[in-house]
């Protein structure tokens, strides 16, 4: 089977050549060996087409060996577990792996898109924001959209839900590490020696980064020898902890980095999550994230056999895979000379060596002053031209291409909170510019690339940061045989670049678009990005930004470091979503709030709906009864009997002590100081602002004790904003606020039949409208059990609230619903509430009101006491704006048909033009088919509305302009004859 | 994410934080005594300050008490914690006493 893998070396890599793993590509089977990524037992095969890109459908292979890579991305897995965009230069290999290319129609080597290519001139920089502006009216969406969007995709999200599950942790430490190459190990290593916690991460299966593709000795080991050993040291101390196959994906404010750990994806066999999210705290962070090699620009740099030269070293050496049998390399810097040297070794011919500085430092180039003008070959490179700084061009032979255009730190966890960066003209990449409190960068990512220096680095850096948590250590520094050769890259020959040289190859920006962006102005940095799309794509331009800004300073005539960096923002590389959301799914997406009685509703058919947290019954359809028939069943049996509804999710709050009162009439618009013990009132509470912010009724229970009711959903807001005030404004008035939300129970009797029922099983109260008036309050037992019986009416009718400690509230439920038979007892859920209040015209916080709303808006003047001292909001309701006639007021609404259902939200016009600007009126807060009036009502905002009752406005209704007659907010009782009854 | 102390609990993550804005707004003796400006500018108007600021923050997963920070608005770095502070004046001058 290995024989059909004819790119593999005769020997060499860290790979199991004793077993063989088949996996599937695109259809067709394919082998490799443990220890492959996708990416080099593709190479293996001779598989060099793995993609088509973006927007021209150009053909596109391997062009790295990590997470830069913007070429080979695929598709992994099928159905729920299909993940698209992911880099097959980071997939390991496992039996019977299944992939997909992506972005190609019909087949990746035939591709009916890469006509797209044809038409290039077309798809310039900015085509999005040039070619399809005008036009017929609704192209863009009909026509060119979509067409772009099915042309220009990356992989489709799959449609089924994930299968997989993804675990969440947190830890905190000493010292985190970000990277295992040489100046991670060497710091991991000294911070670990002295007891201190420390984390090292690393993205691949095994520590040692470059290392694993060097032919250094250090400590006299070969490199990826020293670098298991100290992988294995360092796990064997109690305090360290190494996570393998773990991206660090993003460093936010106080050194709290994100992290995806990949515990299955290797192998499907294993059991467990198949990612976990890791949220690590840490003292000090060391970013040894090492730096990623840049590509050369020369046309068709894109051809699959082009290759990065480290990558091509990577695969030589750790995988024993060689990019090409006949190998050019280019390269304005020393580091490319050890690719060369990795595929010489394992058999491979080097064609050339092409080196755009005036002399290499090992002499081993061919050519210097040199560089490559264009690579030929339609599918795969066939040869390269190569051009001299005199001019002189010569063609030259070759299936691969080794580039290395310098190297850029990988300062992104440095950015991403805080971190800056400056030119290096020197080294010619962007490096870290200022230091953080509890960050550092060591070795590549610090623009540290030496062996020695990264070594010496790392361990310095450990050292201080364990000695600075309080374990100080004593190891020596590691000693390497060489500093691996450097010298700089920015003086090396540049051709002015033809045609067809891609700068950022995900995105398909070639130096034309950045030639075009600066002829056409968009010289700043965030311009030529958002032009060009360059650095936009999924890689974030790990391998375009440095030649797109330094395209851009040469033809500005200035140094890169004036034209700058775009901002790095997490994450590093693309983070599945299964796994931020981790084990926050379905019913663990947020804390389920339910009631004492919440099984009997389940039990009694009710259909529930979310309010805040809570589960509320919205309805209790009968058997195969549609909602409006429930909730109409529901309305009139308590009209016309009587209805039970579960409130205990209103919200409690006891407020206690001798200046209760007095806190009260500060924070209520009304006053409360002559509030009878046993009685209750209606209260409304302002903002500062003056805008209505909640309402509910509050009972006295004693001469220092009240119970504050509030809105369902504003429960935690109004308590925030009462201990705020006590705490902060009113430290001297003597009240204790407790919320006791979840204590108590609350079942509603209402309807003309609720004295009845309460008479059957309510004992030790004088239920009689003299000895217990609409807001009142007494307490008396039910069954043995005590409970406190509150005279308050939300819907209109008469009406009492029965609150019982939580622990009994299902048995009183039961004990009403009971004693509820033969009265045409119904209960009913939130809808037929919001319908029975709406008849009334009662509010709703929320829907009435929207942080706009004054209690005059609402009619509501009546609830603000005038003779009182100062409360929260009365100087603003002073405010001239706040009193002129034109605000929108509450009012009711009819449709003139008496038929047409009226839309929540909908605006309110005057007339029924169809023109698309009119002024709007108004719009509607609620609306409902009322069983009082049988007509659809609506409760609206009204501009003047006080002053317009008997107006017609139109409102629109399913496409339609429906008139309709505006009039007072109430449609039933309006003397409030009923509640009193 | 930043990691606030709280006074009374300790270091404490973002998350178990609500924040309240800036700290040391004084809430007027006697509004109806201002004119509108001089009440808008109460309500409306804040320093926003680039830099050093003090923030009021609530502990509202954990003790629910209020309390004051200083933090570097542009490196979020927290410079020093004022307990002692709650970061608003009194309503009245008798400071909470029945009308």
């Amino acid at each position: 089977m290995s024989g059909r893998q004819r790119m593999r070396a005769a020997d060499g890599g860290q790979i199991d050549r004793s077993r063989t793993l088949r996996f599937d590509f695109d259809g067709r089977s394919y082998c490799g060996h443990p220890g492959d990524t996708l990416a080099s037992a593709l190479l293996a095969n001779g598989v060099r087409l793995v993609g088509r890109s973006f927007k021209y459908h150009r053909p596109r292979g391997i062009l790295s060996a990590g997470a830069e890579e913007p070429n080979a991305l695929v598709t992994l897995g099928v159905g729920g577990r299909a993940e698209p965009n992911t880099r097959a230069t980071q997939i390991e290999l496992f039996d019977g792996l299944v992939v997909r290319s992506q972005n190609a129609w019909p087949s990746l080597g035939f591709d009916v898109g890469a006509v797209n290519a044809l038409l290039a001139p077309f798809f310039p920089a900015g085509f999005y924001y040039k070619t399809f502006i005008g036009g017929p009216k609704g192209a863009w969406t009909r026509f060119y959209e979509p067409l772009i969007r099915r042309m220009a995709g990356l992989g489709p999200a799959p449609t089924e839900s994930d299968p997989d599950i993804y675990d969440k942790r947190h830890a905190h430490c000493d010292v985190l590490v970000v990277g295992a190459g040489p100046a991670g190990l060497a710091a991991a290593r000294a911070a670990a020696a002295g007891g201190a916690r420390v984390i090292l991460i690393d993205e691949r299966p095994r520590p040692g980064g470059s290392l694993l593709a060097s032919t250094a000795l250090i400590e006299k080991m070969t490199a990826s020898a020293w670098a298991s050993t100290e992988g294995e040291a360092f796990c064997a101390q109690p305090e360290a902890k190494l996570l393998s196959r773990t991206t660090a994906f993003g460093r936010y404010d106080h050194n709290l980095v994100m992290a995806v750990e990949r515990l299955t994806d290797h192998d499907p066999a294993l059991a467990g999550p198949r990612q976990r999210l890791w949220q690590i705290r840490a003292r000090h962070v060391i970013l040894a994230t090492g730096a990623h090699e840049q590509p050369l620009l020369f046309g068709n740099n894109d051809r699959p056999g082009v290759m990065l030269a480290s990558a091509g070293q990577s695969y030589a050496r750790t995988y024993g895979v060689l990019a090409g049998r006949r190998i050019v390399v280019a390269a304005n810097n020393d580091s490319a000379y050890e690719a060369a040297r990795s595929h010489a070794e394992a058999g491979a011919e080097i064609a050339a060596i092409v080196d755009g500085r005036s002399a290499g430092s090992n002499g081993l180039a061919s050519h210097h002053n040199a560089a490559i003008h264009r690579v030929l070959g339609r599918k795969h490179v066939s040869a390269v031209e190569i051009v001299e700084e005199g001019g002189r061009r010569q063609r030259i032979s070759c299936d691969a291409v080794l580039m290395s255009g310098g190297w850029q730190p990988a300062v992104h966890l440095h950015c991403h909170a805080g971190g800056r960066t400056r030119y290096d003209d020197e080294l010619g990449c962007f490096v870290p510019a200022n230091t953080l409190p509890g960050v550092t960068s060591v070795g590549g990512c610090a623009g540290r690339f030496a062996l020695s220096d990264c070594l010496a680095d790392g361990h310095a850096a450990g050292a201080a940061a364990a000695a600075d948590a309080g374990y100080p250590t004593s190891l020596a520094p590691i000693s390497a045989d060489r500093g691996e050769p450097w010298c700089s890259s920015t003086r090396a020959f540049q051709p002015d670049p033809p045609a067809k040289s891609f700068v950022d190859f995900q995105n398909d920006v070639t130096t034309a678009d950045v030639d075009l962006a600066q002829r056409e102005g968009f010289v700043s940095v965030e311009h030529l990005k958002r032009y060009t799309t360059t650095g936009m794509a999924t890689d974030q331009g790990k391998l375009s930004n440095l030649n797109a800004l330094s395209r851009m300073a040469s033809l500005l005539g200035t140094a890169p470091g004036n034209v700058g960096t775009t901002t790095f923002r997490p994450p590093y590389t693309p983070v599945t979503l299964g796994t931020l959301a981790a084990l926050d799914r379905g019913d663990l997406t947020a804390p389920i709030r339910t009631t004492p009685m919440h099984e009997w509703h389940v039990a009694h058919g009710g259909v529930f709906e979310d309010v805040g947290q809570w589960k509320r019954p919205w309805y209790y359809p009968r058997q195969g009864e549609a909602m409006d028939d429930a909730v109409r069943r529901e309305c009139q049996a308590v009209r016309n009997a009587v209805g039970m509804f579960d409130a205990s999710t209103l919200g409690k709050i006891d407020v206690r002590g001798p200046d209760a009162a007095t806190f009260l009439n500060r924070i209520y618009t009304n006053a409360w100081s002559k509030l009878e013990v046993g009685r209750c009132r209606y209260g409304l509470m302002l903002s500062d602002d003056g805008m209505v912010m909640d309402d509910g009724v509050t009972i006295r229970t004693g001469p220092d004790r009240f119970l504050m009711t509030t809105t369902t959903g504003n429960a935690a807001r109004v308590m925030e904003h009462l201990e705020d005030l006590l705490q902060t404004e009113w430290p001297g008035l003597r009240v204790y606020l407790t919320s006791v939300t979840e204590h108590w129970a609350a079942s509603v009797v209402t309807g003309p039949n609720a004295r009845k029922l309460l008479q059957k099983v309510v004992t030790g109260v004088d239920l009689s409208n003299e000895a217990l008036p609409h807001l009142s309050f007494r307490e008396g037992t039910i069954g043995g059990v005590p409970v406190r019986i509150y005279r308050i009416s939300f819907t209109g009718e008469l009406s009492y609230e029965v609150h019982v400690s939580a622990e009994h509230g299902l048995r009183i439920w039961e004990s009403l619903f009971e004693a509820g038979q033969g009265l045409g007892l119904n209960p009913y859920g939130t809808e037929a509430m919001h319908v029975l209040r709406a008849e009334k015209g009662y509010i709703i916080i929320g829907q009435e009101t929207d942080g706009t709303v004054t209690p005059h808006d609402l009619g509501l003047d009546w609830a603000i006491a005038k003779a009182k001292g100062d409360f929260i909001g009365k100087r603003s309701l002073g405010r001239p704006a706040l009193a002129a006639p034109d605000r929108k007021q509450l009012v009711g609404l009819v449709p003139d048909d008496g038929r047409t259902l009226l839309e929540e939200g909908s605006q309110l016009t005057a007339d029924d033009s169809t023109r698309t600007a009119v002024s709007m009126h108004g719009h509607i807060t609620s609306a409902y088919w009322s069983t009082v009036t049988e007509t659809p009502i609506a409760l609206a905002l009204l501009k003047g509305g006080r002053d317009r009752h008997g107006e017609t406005v139109m409102a629109r209704s399913a496409g339609r302009m429906v008139p309709c007659r505006v009039c007072a907010p109430i449609f039933y009782d309006s003397q409030g004859e009923r509640v009193n009854a | 994410m930043l990691l606030i102390t709280c006074p009374w609990c300790g270091l404490r993550d973002e998350t178990e934080f609500h924040p309240g804005g800036e700290a040391g707004r004084v809430r007027p003796h006697a509004p109806d005594q201002l004119d509108d400006t001089q009440w808008a500018d109460f309500l409306f108007m804040r320093r926003n300050e680039k830099g050093l600021r003090s923030e009021r923050w609530l502990h509202a997963a954990g003790c629910r008490r209020w309390f004051v920070i200083t933090r570097d608005t542009i490196t979020h770095e927290i410079i020093a914690d004022d307990s002692d502070s709650l970061g608003a004046s009194a309503l009245r001058s008798d400071n909470g006493g029945a009308q």
